[in-house]
């Protein structure tokens, strides 16, 4: 029988190593898998590669993950916003790897990475600072820039519903990222707010089928940064 | 100096500009106030590049947690009859596909090609954040950047060129200021409306670039939106 469903948060972010590069689902703390996030902190990792929308705005999930010196490096689009204490303190600091990537390319990067392809062109950024080195190409006499696909050694989400094979629902705007980054890592692992029975889901509203899922961890409430 | 419109007015102005059925994505600051402001009797789509569509500014009794439906700047906000949902990638497709109709975004600067500079300070200490402007900036089929006509220290937004690192290269279609409405055309900025107090040789020593007055402008009026 299959059976994804750990006990706890501790449970279910066992085996991930240092230097890891982990995609984290959220816009805002709207989606964002706080609970895996601290118990991924509490592990004290080092040298992690944070691939998400932002960097936190609090002092759990991804904020605390940055706190913990867990991250080498954060990849995303918007860093900055009310209480994003931990990241602004440690580039004042100089001791966090920043790349900014426009939004749209974090999400078709790693959508990329989940399907097979290594890299794409992408009109965005063309003529901007964020596209110098990198290949220009004409098509339809418009300028392209080529991006890379991310590929995650692990993606840690947040989902509404799951069943014990990881079908996964999202309630509203806090599905973002999530079904994203549930694409583009070798191990998925997802904090629901509700596990149900087999066959309880829709198969017309399951987003995430549960072939990108691989362990699943119900945490009803779950923390919030308020 | 004639007064010019409050933010709220300027969001209230473009919203008329807006036709029945167009799919509208709004940046954060000033954008997001159209959505306040958008004019009644006409069905209009709004994009949040969070995946959704169909959003209306926030009803306290609509049941919906406040962390589970945000706008782009993460304020709660509701969903119209008819609003759908989906996930990130999805959601830049609309974008970067030309399938949104018009992106409304702020601007530091605004070039008269149509060049737009609003996403990072230099010599800031504080870090840069892109977001989705970049995205925006290159797939929406129409920009309407909002901003005030000039900068806190009375530097101009509107320049020959920008000297701020681009957001997007000939982006910006139309320009909505606290003082005039100005299209970006291949014969350089045009002005359609202007405060009616303003002459044009005053509201040109308040801009960088050279503008011409449209045959048939109009006056730039809003009414009092100030809460009573």
């Amino acid at each position: 029988m299959i059976d994804k469903q750990c006990k706890s948060a501790a449970e279910a972010v066992e085996g991930i190593g240092d230097g890891a590069v982990i995609l984290v689902g959220g816009f805002g703390q709207t989606g964002e898998p706080m609970d895996l996030l601290d118990a991924i902190a509490a592990r004290g990792l080092k040298d992690l590669t944070i691939v998400a929308n932002g960097g936190g705005s609090g002092e759990h999930g991804i904020g605390r993950l940055l706190a913990g010196g867990c991250v080498r490096k954060l990849v995303c689009s918007f860093p900055r916003v009310p209480g994003s204490v931990a990241f602004e303190e440690l580039y004042e600091q100089r001791a966090i790897e920043l790349e900014i990537v426009p939004q749209g390319t974090i999400a078709e990067r790693v959508r990329a990475g989940g399907a097979g392809i290594p890299a794409f062109y992408v009109p965005t950024g063309a003529g901007t600072e964020l596209a110098d080195g990198k290949e220009h190409r004409e098509f339809e006499g418009r300028t392209f820039v080529m991006e890379h696909a991310i590929k995650g050694d692990v993606a840690v989400i947040k989902a509404d519903r799951a069943d014990r094979w990881g079908n996964l629902t999202y309630r509203l705007s806090a599905r973002n990222f999530n079904p994203v980054m549930a694409m583009g890592a070798g191990l998925t692992i997802a904090q629901v707010e509700k596990c149900v029975p087999l066959g309880e889901m829709d198969p017309e509203t399951i987003v995430t089928p549960s072939i990108f899922v691989d362990r699943v961890v119900e945490i009803p409430g779950g923390v919030s940064n308020g | 100096m004639a007064d010019g419109l409050t933010r709220n007015q300027m969001a209230w102005r473009l919203g008329r500009d807006i036709a029945e059925g167009s799919y509208v994505n709004l940046g954060v600051g000033i954008p997001l106030l159209v959505l306040d402001h958008a004019p009644g009797g006409r069905e209009i789509i709004f994009h949040s590049e969070n995946g959704v569509l169909g959003m209306k500014p926030k009803d306290e009794t609509d049941g919906i947690l406040p962390d589970d439906l945000t706008n782009a700047g993460k304020q709660p906000v509701s969903l119209v009859p008819g609003a759908a949902m989906f996930h990130h990638a999805d959601s830049f497709i609309m974008i970067r596909g030309g399938h949104v109709d018009i992106a409304v975004l702020g601007a530091y600067q605004v070039a008269e090609n149509g060049d737009l500079a609003n996403w990072r300070l230099p010599g800031s200490p504080t870090a840069p954040a892109v977001g989705g402007a970049m995205d925006l900036a290159a797939g929406a089929r129409n920009v309407w950047a909002i901003c005030e006509h000039t900068g806190r220290d009375g530097a101009p937004k509107i320049v020959r060129e920008c000297t701020l690192p681009l957001t997007g290269p000939g982006s910006v279609n139309r320009i909505y200021t606290d003082l005039a409405i100005i299209d970006v055309t291949p014969d350089g900025l045009v002005v359609r409306e202007k405060i009616e107090t303003l002459s044009l040789e005053d509201l040109q020593a308040l801009s960088g670039a050279p503008l011409t007055l449209a045959n048939g402008w109009r006056p730039l009026e809003a009414p009092d939106l100030t809460p009573h």
